[in-house]
């Protein structure tokens, strides 16, 4: 198969990008997307020009690195998958592909393809725990857990924090990925002692990091590639409502 | 701590913009249902006008209470529509729909367009200022506005019909969206309610259009003697 | 080169117990006067992090990636073990221990796995405080399934994602203390060099990612939870970025790197489809509790899977391991997959592969419980493949996965130099030639959570003196000669590029240090490694300049690093005349192929210091002495 690659390309944060376009020949179908780039990047390298600069790292779909938008899609056309487990299968023969970073406002472009996606690590610090030092905990089995709830438990936690949800948004809006660790840990017993706060101080620095609000589209759902479905942005909303009326001024 | 967080969190505005909507929706129910008065007779459509204007005090009380939801709905709107646009400046070179429904990505323009809508609806019937309408504003036998004659005489203007139907289409169009998206917002919402919800927002909608293109629509066909 | 392992006297079971009472404090007031640089956030590394860090400690943490949370244990799927004995089915510490000493082939510190043992308790429990979704019955209680290796059910999971889930754990515990303003979090940043002082570890060289810009760090002490070294095989199921820069950087400032030629090769992993193929895809250990590999009978039997009758397929582990079967111990499966490959009953392409085949399991238990256990390995396998696991068996075949050889660290997971603590895969203490399934996991956060908050206030405490500041001469130094390799790679502007190097570099490993091993290949390799290396340094083409996100430069220092630590590994597999656990020598072999140890000479760490470039590093051993166990030939049938 042969492709060409209409890729964005950005020196800095501070520059200005445009597209270039590139040529992949030979591509076998069962190629992965990111190894289509690795060729690119080599043939690139050795034209004595630089190659082009892309976030992957584990390759199997589960460090969250990887964070192309392939076509106008948050990685890619395939369902439930990242960026690296894109296969040229999916593409048809010939075809201009059309490669961009993630855009928002709270993702800035380092170069190429890569973004800086530290804001949802703050988001994470504000709140995103359950707070027990180590060596504190009891016996695990002295808490039982539901089984549905520690499945729907698991589901909310298996996102990969990757922000394809934040890209596919038409506000840049976080609350996918804020709502997933609000379920997470609202849903088992040990993060009950702080779920109020949690909520409250995690929308807090969504907020102040300059996340758009959810309008409700459902464009977060349909990308990302774990599948956390936006019913749990919709927890996310009952627990800051009911955390806002049960909330006491904080003595200074 | 409520009141700040509502009106100062993302969240927050979604929560006022869900409890204004409803409330609003509530009142386009209402709206409707007096509407179809029309289709009893000028006597039932006058009567019930009069009903709603003889009391200044509470008129003039629901008047002001519509004004601050709606006041409320669009400040809401606005300053998340503007954090919005400020949170997502550049958009993509190919941009998909991935999932999303012309409804919920256009709800600033329907409601943009509502918005004059509704204000040249207050203009027409209410002040009645809209330049060209011909003096139709008279007295019934019994003193009462003749507000029948007024809707009859307008609904034979084919350009005010489509003004009607258009209005009421994109106010549908905002609700089928709206009327999900404040399950959502409420937080009242998980994966067994919500495409109950879903359909229940979209055939509300519907019946809606339905139910409020029917006066003009009716009045120009003449599918009864008015 | 000194190697005390410090292993505390008195019997094995308290051991670890009397030793604590041993070790000096630090008391609270005085903890936050100390500064303790982490490199790494994974399982060790920010386990460690976090849990310094609650104690008071100032702690800086580095990660080459984008966020801590991507470290490349979130890729482990299958579990993590615990000598819980919720099954009530015999199992405990001695046994875990036991388990896990002869799955290494006896080639571990018997006091170090049997404190491995001890706390792997307390991390299930402090794993469920966090939050983590641990696989439960309906009950409420915690699940268990089996694992290679062990005839118990111990293994605690999270899905195919206990790795993920882990690693969350560990990551919401350091962001809190980041948060607090407790851990200076350091993302895209790598370590370059070590500083010693006065023989000390006392700082580390580093290049932000971003920016270019070199900086050096001072601490107290230097932790590195840096991962294993798999990737100098290039093919691997380790992250891309997955490198051994940190532990080869400490080696050449003196750490003793031990037991390199311990690489273990994974059993069930996707095969390789192309020659443009980047990394190999594992598929989890797991699998085998309910898949049943076999191959044709027949040589060059090409019949489609399902063509093939029963009576003419090759259950092959079941064959050869009656007694533990599909769940033989990891080095074992993959030299049985090598075996029928090598005699030509291999299926898929180039007849590399072995099936995986579900069909039993599925009609046993029905699809829906077989899709509830295994769903998401499932759709991975679909994703890569295009193939439905469902439907057809899957192909799969050995890949390198995990390294059990690392830096050399005593009881105290202190290095033979003072300061240099090493953590996790990073380190060689706890696996020996042979690590069992569902034990990385365990051991990282044992050594983060439960080890070094311990034993590094033992070392602080002993540090009256001032820490170091970064103008001192060795850190001057350090960092001048990092500028130097930085702006010599980038100035040989070659014609060959980085990939092709390590591309090249995998292949000879894999030729002749892989599942099988012989003198003659391994002389070989040396002689190729270092012609290649020499290449290397005046024909590789290293684009782009030093001082802004460089991701060809950034890869370059690791392959350099790779091209020197294959040699060793070479060496390492020269020297040990002997086969153990994932170490096959084909000159020492039953004549079922199976490993031929010798305890007599061998029974030891192989322990490598470092001399100079072009140097024939020294090797010095480590004694393996075990008081509790009597060593015997490992037995899987």
């Amino acid at each position: 198969m042969n492709f060409k690659l209409k890729v964005w390309r950005q020196a800095d944060q501070n520059s200005s990008g445009s597209f270039e376009t590139y040529e992949a020949k030979n591509v076998n179908a069962n190629q992965s997307f990111m190894e289509v780039l690795d060729v690119v990047n080599d043939d690139l390298t050795k034209e004595g020009k630089e190659p082009i600069a892309f976030d992957h790292d584990c390759r199997e779909g589960i460090c969250g690195t990887c964070s192309c938008v392939i076509n106008g899609e948050p990685h890619g056309p395939e369902d439930k998958v990242t960026s690296c487990q894109v296969y040229m299968r999916s593409f048809q023969d010939g075809e201009t592909i059309t490669v961009e970073p993630f855009r928002a406002k709270p993702f800035p472009i380092l170069k190429d393809l890569i973004t800086d996606r530290s804001a949802f690590d703050k988001i994470i610090q504000a709140g995103g725990f359950i707070s027990v030092n180590t060596g504190q905990a009891p016996e695990a089995n002295a808490l039982p857990i539901g089984r549905e709830t520690a499945e729907l438990a698991f589901d909310a936690a298996h996102c990969i924090g990757c922000g394809a949800c934040v890209a596919a948004c038409k506000n840049s809006s976080a609350m996918l990925f804020v709502s997933a660790k609000v379920t997470h840990l609202g849903l088992l017993p040990q993060g009950q002692p702080e779920r109020n706060r949690r909520a409250l101080k995690m929308v807090d620095v969504m907020d102040a990091q300059g996340f758009g609000g959810c309008t409700n589209t459902g464009a977060c759902e349909a990308v990302c590639p774990k599948g956390i479905p936006v019913e749990f942005i919709s927890r996310l909303n009952r627990d800051y409502l009911t955390a806002s009326l049960m909330e006491r001024p904080e003595s200074e | 701590m409520i009141l700040k967080r509502l009106f100062q969190s993302t969240i927050g505005k979604k929560i006022i913009m869900a409890l204004t909507g409803v409330l609003l929706f509530g009142f386009v129910i209402v709206h409707m249902l007096g509407n179809w008065q029309v289709f009893s007779g000028a006597e039932a459509l006058n009567d019930y006008a009069h009903l709603i204007q003889s009391k200044a005090i509470v008129l003039w009380g629901f008047r002001l209470a519509l004004l601050g939801i709606v006041g409320l709905h669009l400040w809401a709107a606005i300053t998340l529509t503007l954090a919005n646009r400020a949170a997502a400046p550049e958009k993509y070179a190919e941009s998909k729909a991935l999932g999303t429904t012309w409804a919920s990505r256009s709800m600033t323009l329907s409601g943009v367009i509502v918005l004059g809508f509704i204000i040249f609806h207050i203009l027409h019937f209410t002040v009645r200022s809209i330049p060209g309408s011909p003096d139709y504003f008279q007295l019934n036998e019994k003193g009462y506005h003749d507000v029948y004659a007024m809707v009859v005489h307008a609904f034979q203007n084919p350009i005010l019909v489509g003004i009607y139907v258009i209005g009421v289409g994109l106010l549908s169009l905002h609700l089928s969206h709206g009327l999900q998206s404040m399950f959502r917002s409420l937080g009242w919402s998980d994966r067994r309610y919500l495409p109950l919800q879903i359909n229940f927002a979209r055939v509300f909608a519907g019946f809606i259009f339905v139910g409020m293109s029917a006066v003009p629509l009716a009045i120009f066909f003449q599918l009864k003697q008015f | 080169m000194k190697l005390d392992p410090k292993i505390p006297a008195g019997p094995l079971d308290k051991k670890w117990g009397s030793h604590r009472m041993n070790l000096k404090l630090v008391n609270p007031a005085n903890k936050r006067k100390y500064e303790v640089i982490v490199v790494g956030s994974g399982l060790g590394g920010g386990a460690a992090s976090a849990s310094l860090a609650e104690l008071g400690y100032n702690v800086k943490c580095f990660c080459f990636q984008d966020s801590p949370r991507r470290a490349h244990s979130i890729a482990a799927q299958g579990g993590i073990n615990a000598a819980k004995n919720y099954q009530n089915d015999g199992d405990s510490i001695k046994r875990l221990f036991y388990d896990t000493i002869k799955g290494g082939d006896f080639r571990a510190r018997e006091a170090n796995v049997y404190r491995l043992a001890q706390v792997s308790i307390n991390i299930i429990d402090q794993c469920a405080a966090q939050g983590v979704p641990f696989g439960r019955e309906y009950g409420g209680l915690l699940a268990n399934r089996s694992f290679g290796g062990a005839q118990v059910s111990r293994t605690f999971y999270s899905r195919g994602a206990t790795g993920q889930q882990l690693l969350v754990g560990a990551y919401s515990a350091l962001s809190r203390q980041i948060g607090l303003g407790k851990v200076q979090m350091f993302p895209r940043t790598e370590m370059l060099d070590l500083i010693l002082v006065d023989g000390h570890a006392k700082g580390i060289v580093t290049r932000n990612l971003v920016t270019g810009k070199i900086e050096t760090h001072m601490a107290d002490a230097v932790i590195l939870g840096t991962g294993g070294y798999g990737n100098v095989f290039y093919l691997s199921t380790y992250a891309r970025g997955s490198n051994a820069t940190a532990i080869w950087r400490a080696y050449k400032k003196g750490a003793g790197f031990a037991n390199p030629c311990f690489t273990q090769i994974h059993p069930t992993c996707i095969p390789v489809s192309g020659d443009y193929q980047s990394k190999l895809t594992l598929m989890s250990e797991s699998l085998r509790n309910d898949g049943r590999c076999w191959v044709p009978k027949a040589v060059g039997d090409k019949r489609a899977a399902h063509e093939i009758p029963e009576t003419d397929r090759d259950y092959y582990l079941e064959r050869m391991y009656p007694s533990y079967g599909n769940l033989a111990p990891r080095d074992i499966a993959s030299r049985a997959a090598k075996r029928v490959c090598d005699e030509g009953r291999g299926v898929g392409p180039g007849g590399l592969g072995v099936y995986l085949d579900f069909a039993d399991a599925i009609q046993r238990l029905g699809e829906k419980t077989v899709r509830e256990r295994y769903s998401n390995l499932f759709d991975m396998y679909h994703e890569i493949t295009g193939e439905n696991a469902y439907k057809q068996p899957m192909r799969i075949y050995p890949a390198i996965h995990y390294t059990m050889g690392g830096l050399w660290v005593d009881y105290n997971l202190m290095s033979n130099i003072p300061g240099l603590f090493v953590l996790g895969e990073a380190n060689f203490s706890d696996h020996g030639a042979n690590r069992l399934g569902a034990s990385a996991l365990m051991q990282g956060l044992a050594d983060g959570y439960f080890v070094i908050p311990y034993t590094i206030g033992d070392y602080l405490a002993n540090q009256k003196q001032k820490r170091p500041t970064a103008d001192c001469p060795e850190a001057q130094a350090a960092e001048k000669a990092v500028r130097e390799e930085i702006k010599q790679l980038l100035s040989i502007n070659g014609t060959k590029t980085i990939n092709e190097y390590h591309k090249e570099l995998g292949k000879i490993l894999w030729d002749h240090c892989g599942m099988a091993r012989n003198k003659a290949g391994l002389t070989q390799a040396i002689a190729e490694i270092q012609a290649l290396r020499e290449d290397f340094w005046k024909n590789v083409k290293v684009p782009g300049e030093s001082n802004n996100l460089n991701q060809s430069l950034e890869k370059a220092g690791r392959v350099a690093d790779f091209l020197e630590l294959g040699e060793l590994l070479c060496r390492d597999a020269l020297e040990r005349e002997e086969s153990c656990g994932c170490h096959l020598r084909e000159e020492y072999q039953t004549e079922e192929g199976e490993c031929q140890r010798n305890d007599a000479q061998f029974a030891h760490a192989a322990v490598w210091e470092y001399k100079g470039k072009n140097e024939i590093p020294v090797r010095h051993i480590e004694l393996m002495t075990y008081e509790e166990i009597h060593l015997t030939t490992r037995s899987y049938k």
